[in-house]
């Protein structure tokens, strides 16, 4: 039995795949994308947080530094005595059976709704035979399984897994390899070479774009993406995630520094323009995943 | 709505509430008469033909429904034979800031010389008072319990579709068979049931003179019409109050008007709970839609038209208002009456048809506070009317509220009832369950369950009133084991139960030997037969109920002590006891600890689970199956309307971190903001309790709007529905609304009048809500974090 880095569970997830759907965040990633929506599950290690909006100054941690990242200066007993849990352990080690144990307790509306889990992060492939084994146990339950990848990952390791997924979230952030690199730390050319790939032996793939303005939601960049998703078999649908600043407050907690800084959500009527361009080609697209 | 309802819907919510002391004047002086000339059922049937042929009539411009139960729109009745107002309670009913009726002074003036002095010492509430031992009164005081009927009567019960089948001579054709029948040889209360038939054969008569006196009124005002159309419209009115309810409806029009005659008549005789309500209105009226389509004397929109001015009718009635301390446990214009949509016909087919959607469709358009509406869906329940319904929900005015139909037929089944009734059976009031037209399901008040969790703790003192009420269960440092805890509650909860039915039994004998509700035994199976009143045990069915509330907060108050006293051993029985009894003075650390670090009832945790369904198999063995006085059984329902903030209020700081005075968790709801899963780790706990031993549930959740956008979110509230459903989920109602949007209200509430919201098992206007109502809503939504 396999034990992972879980970071969250998230219950009546509505937008990673079909249906209801609980969503496993897996702690850690490859990619460092200053826009990210959750920065704390970047580091594949556990993090002690303080969610300042919720500490009562109690006095258990010293009132200068509240408002600095905790870092290493409170262990895990000052998380367990923190009276508001303002202090919180981010990243969980869980084994296999008892996460799916524990993912099972929604099956109803899994079966009610066509849902099921999505495996997500971070990047799920970091623990990818985990991820593999977790899913493998849905499978048998018959449970509507998800991978949501950055694509960022050893082929042979996609492979494997993607195979226990019924449905596949890639996502796509930039075509340009200097531009991905700036944005993400990583080239993109093992993304797209990994989707080509994919796309000849996957049937159910949904490609995620993150809409970041300033960032990726150039002309140049979506209709590159578009020309490259319309020449691979595979795609099913193309949703487009607009950026949300949900993810800036939690950048300083885990004392990473958020690029996306200032920057606003896209408008509904930004999306659609954005959406004719996938369109255009034919493509389905969804503006945030929501049929 | 077209013009003309659109103008009726406008008028009822510009008419100011007032207080009309016509009934009382009448009744005074129709007992001042006759008291001790008749036996009692004869006596307050013969008050109601007092009131039928007396009462001013009201013929509104426009309306195509006629009838009201004062001498204008929102004109309220009084009924001192019930209770009887000070005039006091009257001048503070004409400036209080909240819920405010107008109280002429004449009124005032006619209720200090003729109505008090008459009634002072002879209303059932003083009667009641009278009777019931001190140890009820103290129980009573200290907020263990409320006691429904010091209020109002019994009433509590629906329509079925006999009333739309047929007419009042029908009733009195079975009156005379019945009374044929008596033995009074044999049967030592042949003389009882005599006179209850002849009172009803009485009451029968009396709506029938009132709905003829509303043709006559009819054909004068067509006379004076100079308006063609009018004139036309008059004429019409007049010939369907010739005709119903004395014979059966024979068409759309004559069904609601014949439906709203009884329900007037109902209210009129006595101020029962919930007013009356229609039953499966969409059942009932189908045969006369069909027929006038199919004849062409009726057309969709027609038939729109005349619901709809039967709405405004229903929203014409504010609710009779409260004396004394009840006024603060349900300040509330709402009379409780409530429709029933879709569910399932007594074949065990699908109930829902073409007017299921219509009437959603007026239910979005009025968005009227009354009446309530609820849907019963069952397994056969088409998606289309689910979802439709979810659309209007969405709209954010709480209506309809949605029941799980098998469910309600399984606790109607386990209570004993013949299938066929229980599926014509369906819901009303809140939440609670009935086999319509032939039971008298009677709530009898809330019970507080933090209450007896707190007199555990004290050895039965009431801190709050300064008196030893309860049982000695011993001192708290005596409890070694969790199980001992659990034993001094549980013994603290029989104790009162014990006092609270012993006070129904009494309740119960007053109204079955003082106070019959004649017409409502008429239309009430078996009544006719048994020759025996609504309130003495006619009905075919007779449930008593005890509404226990607080169970999110008593989940989570034992699962504190288990963990900290008993598991863990961090913190002392009596010292923990110390720190509640001081409102955690000075430990705001340890306060935060209990609201943030304990297992809570509403995470599908199974720690904090299993403690609230012990709770709930312990209460309901307490109370399922006790005797009434009436050949029925008590059971057991969760549900609080607005009570859990009066339980609050009376109540010492509580384990799970709440503070002295601050509402108790409300229905089988999460305490606020104890729920931290999301929706689906609330309903699975919601349904790890057994509903199906309950007579009904209330499930209050709060979504904001950005979650149910487009079909995606229509679905996704469907999975919901139909999943909890499939766990036997009893009762599930949305408040869709933002916490912004609230916050705003409570400081204009000028601008936000309109705006409804779910309450309890209801829906209100939130302005009209106390502030530590709205808090407490406005604190339920803001936690709305998924």
């Amino acid at each position: 039995m396999r034990s992972g880095l879980v970071f969250n569970v998230q219950r009546f997830s509505l937008q990673d795949g079909p249906g209801v759907r609980s969503t496993v965040f897996m702690k850690g990633c490859p990619l460092a994308c200053g826009w990210c929506h959750n920065p704390e599950s970047q580091s594949p290690e556990p993090e002690i947080i303080r969610m300042r909006h919720r500490c009562m100054v109690c006095g258990l941690c010293p009132e200068q530094g509240l408002e600095e990242p905790v870092g290493r200066s409170r262990n895990e007993a000052d998380v367990e005595a923190c009276p508001t849990g303002a202090l919180q352990t981010v990243g969980q080690q869980m084994d296999s059976t008892a996460l799916v144990k524990a993912l099972l307790r929604d099956r109803i509306f899994f079966d009610e709704s066509g849902g099921g889990v999505t495996f997500s992060g971070g990047e799920p492939l970091l623990q990818a035979p985990f991820v593999i084994e977790a899913m493998r146990l849905l499978r048998k339950e018959s449970v509507h399984t998800a991978l949501d990848t950055c694509g960022f990952a050893r082929w042979q390791e996609l492979q494997e897994a993607s195979a226990q997924a019924s449905l596949v979230l890639y996502d796509l952030k930039l075509m340009d390899d200097a531009r991905h690199q700036a944005a993400t730390g990583v080239s993109n050319r093992l993304i797209l070479q990994n989707l080509k790939a994919l796309s000849a032996i996957h049937q159910n793939i949904w490609i995620r774009v993150p809409i970041i303005p300033g960032i990726n939601d150039d002309e140049g960049n979506l209709d590159a993406t578009a020309a490259f998703l319309v020449s691979l078999p595979g795609i099913r649908q193309v949703d487009l995630l607009p950026y949300h600043a949900t993810g800036e407050a939690k950048f300083a907690r885990v004392g990473l520094l958020s690029t996306a800084q200032g920057i606003l959500s896209p408008s509904i009527q930004r999306l659609e323009t954005l959406a004719a361009h996938f369109r255009a080609q034919g493509l389905t697209t969804t503006l945030g995943g929501q049929p | 709505m077209n013009e003309r309802t659109e103008t009726l819907r406008r008028k009822s919510l510009d008419a100011i509430p007032s207080i009309s002391g016509e009934r009382a004047e009448i009744t005074t002086a129709f007992y001042k008469e006759n008291q001790g000339r008749y036996s009692i059922p004869v006596l307050r049937a013969m008050n109601f033909r007092a009131l039928c042929t007396r009462k001013t009539l009201w013929m509104g411009e426009g309306e195509l429904i006629v009838g009201e139960r004062g001498p204008e729109p929102k004109a309220v009745p009084t009924y001192p034979e019930l209770t009887c107002h000070s005039a006091e309670d009257l001048r503070i009913l004409d400036s209080r800031a909240k819920t405010q009726y107008k109280v002429d002074p004449s009124v005032i003036e006619s209720y200090e010389r003729e109505i008090i002095p008459f009634w002072r010492g002879r209303s059932m509430r003083d009667q009641m008072f009278q009777e019931l031992p001190q140890e009820w009164h103290d129980a009573y005081a200290a907020g263990c319990y409320t006691e429904f009927m010091e209020q109002r009567a019994p009433g509590h019960t629906v329509a079925d579709g006999k009333l739309y089948r047929k007419g009042m001579l029908d009733f009195k054709v079975d009156i005379a068979r019945a009374e044929a029948k008596l033995d009074f040889e044999k049967d030592p209360e042949a003389l009882d049931k005599r006179e209850q038939l002849q009172a009803m054969a009485i009451a029968c008569d009396a709506v029938i003179l009132f709905a003829k006196r509303h043709g006559s009124l009819a054909a004068t005002e067509a006379a004076n019409s100079t308006n063609p159309f009018r004139k036309q419209e008059l004429l019409k009115i007049a010939a369907v109050c010739a005709h119903v309810p004395a014979h059966a409806p024979r068409d759309f029009h004559e069904a609601l008007q014949g439906y709203w005659f009884c329900h007037l008549a109902v209210i009129t005789e006595l101020n029962g709970w919930d007013a009356y309500s229609p039953g499966h209105l969409d059942q009932h009226l189908w045969p006369f839609y069909q027929k006038g389509l199919g004849d062409g004397s009726l057309t969709r929109d027609q038939a729109k038209e005349l619901l709809e001015c039967f709405f405004v009718k229903f929203n014409n009635h504010t609710a009779p208002p409260k004396v004394g301390v009840t006024a603060a446990e349900s300040g509330t214009f709402t009379d409780f009456a409530n429709l029933n949509l879709a569910g399932l016909l007594r074949d065990g087919s699908d109930g829902s048809n073409e007017l299921t959607h219509l009437l959603l469709e007026i239910i979005d358009e009025l968005h009227l506070l009354q009446p309530s509406s609820n849907m019963q869906i069952s397994r056969k329940t088409p998606d289309a009317v689910l979802k439709h319904a979810l659309k209007v929900i969405r709209n954010g005015y709480g209506f309809p509220s949605l029941f799980n139909a098998d469910a309600v037929v399984e606790e109607q089944l386990r209570q004993g009832k013949t299938l066929e009734d229980a599926r014509e059976g369906g819901c009303s009031g809140c939440v609670e369950v009935g086999a319509f037209g032939k039971e008298a399901y009677i709530l009898t008040g809330y019970f507080n369950l933090m209450k007896m969790l707190e007199l555990a703790l004290h050895d039965g003192l009431d801190r709050r009133t300064g008196k030893r009420i309860g049982a000695h269960t011993g001192e708290p440092g005596t409890f070694k084991t969790y199980d001992d805890l659990f034993a001094a509650f549980e013994t603290q909860v029989r104790h009162f139960l014990d006092i609270k039915i012993r006070g129904n039994q009494i309740i119960e004998r007053l109204y079955a030997t003082r106070m019959p509700h004649t017409f409502l035994s008429v239309i009430t199976d078996d009544c006719i037969t048994r020759g025996k009143d609504y309130n003495a045990g006619g009905a075919r069915y007779n449930n008593s109920f005890i509404q226990a509330v607080g169970i999110g907060s008593i989940t989570d108050s034992l699962s504190a002590l288990q963990e900290l006293v008993f598991d863990k051993g961090e913190l002392p029985l009596p010292k923990f006891v110390a720190l509640l009894d001081s409102d955690y003075a000075g430990q705001e650390s340890l306060r935060q600890r209990m609201l943030n670090k304990t297992h809570k009832y509403g995470n599908d945790d199974d720690y904090a689970d299993a403690l609230m369904t012990r709770t709930f198999q312990m209460l309901f063995e307490a109370i399922d199956g006790r005797p009434n006085t009436k050949g029925g059984a008590y059971r057991l329902e969760m549900l609080p309307t607005t009570c859990h903030v009066y339980f609050g209020e009376v109540c010492l700081a509580s384990a799970d971190g709440r503070r002295q005075g601050q509402p108790l968790s409300e229905g089988i709801s999460p305490a606020q903001g104890a729920d931290r899963q999301g929706p689906t780790a609330v309903l699975k706990s919601a349904a790890k309790m057994d509903h199906v031993k309950t007579g009904g549930t209330l499930l209050n959740m709060k979504f904001t709007p950005s979650l149910l956008e487009g079909e995606g979110g229509i679905d996704h509230l469907h999975s919901l529905v139909r999943s909890y459903f499939k766990l036997d989920g009893h009762h599930l109602q949305f408040n869709v609304v933002t916490a912004a949007k609230l916050r705003e209200a409570k400081t204009k509430p000028d601008e936000y009048r309109d705006l409804i919201v779910r309450v309890a098992g209801y829906s209100d206007y939130f302005c009209d809500l106390s502030e530590a109502l709205q808090d407490e809503i406005i604190q339920r939504t803001e936690h709305a974090h998924f």
